[in-house]
């Protein structure tokens, strides 16, 4: 009698779970898109270099995403990627339907404490970071071959074009105040108008990010009109910086600072340099879904990024779309945006007091 | 060279590829129609599609596009005084005119012929000069870019009708107004007084759309009849060509000033029409017809914004920097493709630069044909009663605002923008200067402020910089030869009896300034100087003018007030101001669909008077087509309050 009843009330029990587990959405990695629509918010104007990193990895995402559902880029641009990062905040709901591709002009506000951000990137859950580049070159007549000869450089007056003080462009005026060298910063040039102000001769100093290097600079190295000294370089497993692997014959900043100076960085300078270069260039574009996404949908997202970086069409377009970096995923991308968004409240202060004193710029308090 | 043109040609023309640039065309002639919409919008509508097509097809898709632009925009131009896109508001100043005296077919013969030319001129220029043109583009240095922008600051002589005084005004007004937001070089707020929107800046379709669309809708509205007052088209096709035919020199002269502002990096290809047009004002003899209809103003904006695109493609392939808004999409657009603009295209890839420049002149041919097809059509907008086609226009007018930066301050700004043009219309202050000031603002400030910081004060003295200061000298000085130039809106000013609302308008300029010295004052120098300058001179002027209402004679030019002569049956303002305001309300209550559902639905049937099952049937067309849009180009709506509470279903989200 007991047993029956125990029987009973155990297959009752079964059959109300299996009905329940029919109703709730199946458990780890099989949440389903089909016939659903993915909106990929991008807070920049179409075009733009995240828009293209976003165009570029909508198609694979369909193919990848369980029930192959359409992904839809919509650019919502404003404030340097302020506003429609604040909006996705605001109003994405979590059931993986909105993904948000930020960049390192996202991140840095966000690290300068500006009175416009109302989003709280780590609460975000990144699954994926895209990270890139740069190399900074000069004009060849200042006499310098490599990064030896940086001390040649020295005590000569160059300019450089930047897009404003407070921008990605801080982390190249760092590196040069650092390696003593005497750049004033020109304001107001994007990257590509202060690339033809560099080829015009106005400036004797620039940088670009990796793929506009290797498309429109590595044109100048060859007519002798432009000499890399160095790149930015990536953070390894052990958060050491070592070479780029786009550019395995340059030395990075550190070793390019040895190069020349016969000793390592330090200071609270180079602290903060550190932290702003992965802010801005190692952790550069992540994919985010938003706060308090079921566990399910983001691991979903995760086996299925995970999948594309592995596909050989996307490596083989990568190489020219996104430059020969490792794409971060799952995991990977959490601790690269860890280390991104995390920054001594010291070397904060040390940047905020430089750009101060340099540029004038002043914090309002948030 | 020759073969690799010849095998390009025969690309373009193969197979599908000629499919994908008669959609390139049909798409950039829809966005150019609809008022407000133009390459920019039409670029982005279109950049989604081309990620995986064949590289040709997808060149001809958005080439097709790109040329074709400133060829359809022209009707909203000609037709209803409205600018079709940014490229086109040039045109408004004689073609309207002409359209209103039963000359439509004429003005549009000759806009779409000399459209053509000058697109045809633009792909010459690019294929003679892409290979030879990287060191050309490299002499102009920070410091030549800024005197171009002063040239161009220079035509606003000429494009301020009676009162030079109020045109210089009116010019630093937009100078001004270009300068709001975030500062180039410090990215200091200017201007912005705590408001959020505005620190990325006024966008330029909002501030058009403002200035000369909202006025004209309101003033055509407040007669009560057809757009035409001769309720035909005209028979002047014919006409029309040979107006361009014998006007060779102008459509020559300012296809080339299209190409150049086009290739000029960082200038804006929307001032080329203005500059053209300028420019043929200054060499004309005979400047009386200006304004009022003189067929070469529509010659001289139409052959130069077709020119901008072969233009605005040097720089875009061998530099890889934009020459102009729907260009920088372009460039994205060819990143997608996995083409890399630069000298190793020109060096590697000529067959595909090649396939650009064919596009770009077929493209040119077929627009221009196809609008010529579609003109009977379209021009039967200007015979219907207005008050049925305002709502249309109001509603494209908003949505294509709302595109600038989907914020609801580009509605906001549209509207305040319109009151100020409405007012400056009927007080006589030249509207022009204020489109040029505000389209040459960043470019002046930002190459004057490199300059200095390049050059250090030589570069006053670098050769390029002393042509071109001659040359503005020299355009200046022909501007005013011939007598005061009369570009003059509104018409005749008749006797002003009472000079107190022009008063009260002139004091409203006097404190916009006075507020625009106070909010800069507390600015760094290098964010303050440039702006400061003006507001402070424009002070000074607008005191004077103001002096000059309230003291000075009637019979100055710079009194002036339309509705001084307006007692003919015009309603008064302030009843579409209620519409405006309605509209806005609803909107923000219960979002854009159901806001514009209900302000169609009650305009049709007070203002037109429209039967119940013809109010209904327009009603939903216009809804169903304002939903077709915003789905097949994932557009949003402005949302209302009702939209933050509720889940709405589409398309009333």
């Amino acid at each position: 009698m007991r047993n029956r009843s125990l029987v009973g009330l155990s297959t009752a029990l079964t059959g109300a779970a299996l009905a329940v587990a029919a109703i709730l959405p199946a458990p780890a990695g099989a949440a389903d898109f089909g016939g659903k629509t993915i909106e990929f918010v991008v807070p920049f104007p179409t075009a733009g270099g995240s828009d293209v990193w976003a165009r570029f990895f909508a198609p694979f995402l369909t193919e990848a995403l369980p029930g192959k559902p359409t992904v839809v880029v919509k650019n919502v641009p404003g404030g340097g990627s302020i506003t429609g990062t604040n909006q996705f905040v605001q109003r994405a709901k979590p059931d993986g339907l909105s993904i948000l591709g930020t960049s390192g002009s996202t991140q840095l506000p966000y690290l300068l404490d500006d009175p416009r951000v109302r989003y709280e990137l780590k609460d975000l859950i990144p699954v994926l970071v895209s990270p890139t580049g740069g190399v900074v070159y000069v004009n060849p007549e200042l006499g310098a071959k490599d990064a030896r000869d940086i001390p040649k450089l020295r005590g000569k007056k160059m300019k450089y074009g930047s897009q404003g003080p407070t921008s990605l462009d801080l982390v190249p005026v760092l590196a040069f105040e650092i390696m003593g060298l005497d750049v004033d910063p020109v304001f107001g040039l994007a990257r590509g108008p202060a690339r033809v102000a560099y080829e015009r001769g106005e400036s004797l100093i620039d940088y670009q990010t990796s793929s506009a290097y290797l498309r429109n600079v590595v044109p100048l190295i060859k007519i002798g009109k432009a000499v890399p000294l160095f790149s930015w370089g990536v953070l390894n497993d052990k958060g050491e910086f070592t070479r780029d692997p786009t550019f395995p014959d340059l030395p990075h900043f550190a070793e390019a600072y040895e190069m020349a100076y016969g000793k390592k960085p330090s200071g609270t300078a180079y602290e903060a340099y550190k932290a702003f270069v992965v802010a801005g260039f190692a952790a550069q574009k992540p994919i985010f879904l938003p706060k308090g996404t079921p566990q399910d949908v983001v691991d979903t997202y995760v086996q299925s990024l995970a999948k594309v970086v592995k596909t050989p069409s996307f490596k083989e377009k990568a190489g020219d779309e996104l430059g020969e970096y490792e794409q971060a995923v799952g995991p990977a991308a959490r601790e690269a945006m860890r280390v991104a968004l995390t920054i001594d409240p010291q070397a904060k202060a040390w940047v905020k007091d430089w750009l101060t004193r340099r540029f004038n710029v002043k914090f309002e308090a948030k | 060279m020759l073969d690799v043109v010849g095998a390009a040609l025969a690309n373009v023309l193969s197979g599908t590829h000629v499919l994908y640039m008669l959609l390139g065309v049909a798409v950039g002639l829809i966005v150019g129609i609809l008022p407000g919409l133009g390459g920019i919008a039409g670029m982005s509508i279109l950049l989604p599609f081309v990620y995986g097509m064949d590289t040709v097809s997808a060149l001809a898709l958005l080439i097709g596009l790109l040329a074709v632009v400133p060829t359809g925009d022209t009707f909203a131009s000609i037709l209803m005084g409205i600018p079709g896109s940014a490229a086109s508001q040039a045109t408004i100043l004689d073609g309207f005119p002409m359209a209103k005296r039963g000359e439509a077919a004429r003005a549009l013969s000759a806009a779409f012929f000399s459209s053509m030319l000058g697109g045809l001129f633009g792909a010459l220029v690019l294929t003679a000069f892409i290979v030879v043109a990287r060191p050309i583009i490299l002499a102009f240095s920070s410091a030549e870019l800024f005197m171009l922008t002063v040239l161009g600051l220079g035509m606003v002589g000429v494009l301020s009708g009676s009162s030079l005084t109020k045109g210089l005004l009116s010019c630093a007004l937009g100078l001004l107004l270009g300068m709001v937001g975030a500062a180039p070089a410090t990215g200091e707020w200017r201007l912005v007084s705590g408001v959020e929107y505005l620190v990325d800046g006024l966008p330029l379709v909002v501030v058009a759309l403002g200035l000369f669309a909202i006025p004209e809708i309101i003033d055509l509205l407040r007669r009560h009849g057809a757009i035409a007052r001769v309720a035909t088209l005209g028979s002047g096709w014919l006409r029309g060509i040979r107006d361009t035919l014998r006007e060779w020199a102008v459509v020559l002269r300012c296809s080339g000033i299209g190409c150049l502002i086009g290739a000029m990096p960082g200038l804006g290809g929307s001032v080329a029409d203005w500059m053209a047009y300028g420019h043929t004002v200054q060499l004309a003899k005979d400047k009386s017809q200006f304004g009022r209809g003189d067929v070469r103003g529509v010659l001289a904006p139409e052959s130069a914004n077709n020119a901008v695109a072969g233009g605005a493609l040097v720089p875009t392939l061998l530099f890889g920097i934009p020459g102009s808004g729907s260009t920088a999409i372009f460039l994205g657009g060819m990143v997608l493709l996995g083409i890399q603009p630069g000298i190793t295209l020109i060096e590697t890839r000529l067959d595909l630069v090649y396939t650009i420049i064919w596009t770009l002149a077929i493209a040119n041919v077929i627009g221009a044909g196809l609008c010529v097809a579609v003109s009977p059509a379209v021009a039967r907008i200007t015979t219907l009663p207005y008050a049925y086609v305002a709502p249309f226009m109001l509603m494209i007018i908003f949505f294509a605002a709302y595109q600038a930066t989907t914020h609801w301050g580009d509605i906001l700004a549209l509207l305040a923008i319109g009151v100020l043009g409405l007012y400056m219309r009927r007080f006589g202050w030249p509207r022009p200067p204020l489109i040029v000031g505000f389209v040459l603002a960043p470019g002046a400030e930002n190459y004057l402020y490199q300059a200095i910081q390049f050059h250090g004060w030589a570069w006053v003295l670098r050769p390029g910089v002393l042509i071109i200061a001659a040359i503005t000298i020299a355009s200046m000085w022909a501007g005013a030869r011939y007598g005061r130039n009369t570009v003059d809106e509104g018409g005749e000013s008749g006797r002003v009896r009472d000079k107190r609302p022009q008063l009260a308008f002139a004091l409203v300029m006097v404190a916009l300034f006075a507020y625009a010295v106070f909010d800069l004052l507390r600015w760094t120098f290098l964010a303050k100087t440039f702006p400061l300058a003006v507001a402070a001179a424009s002070v000074a002027g607008a005191l004077f003018v103001a002096g000059v209402i309230w003291r000075g004679p009637r019979s100055s030019a710079m009194v002036f007030d339309t509705e001084a002569a307006a007692a003919d049956g015009a309603s008064p303002l302030g009843r579409y101001f209620l519409w405006l305001a309605a509209l806005l309300t609803a909107s923000g209550l219960v979002g854009f669909v159901i806001g514009l559902t209900l302000f169609f639905a009650a305009f049709l049937h007070v203002e037109a008077r429209a039967p119940l099952g013809r109010n209904a049937l327009l009603t939903v067309s216009a809804v169903a087509f304002l939903a077709a849009m915003s789905h097949i180009f994932v557009l949003d709506f402005p949302r209302g309050v009702l939209q933050g509470l509720v889940e709405m279903p589409w398309p009333f989200r």
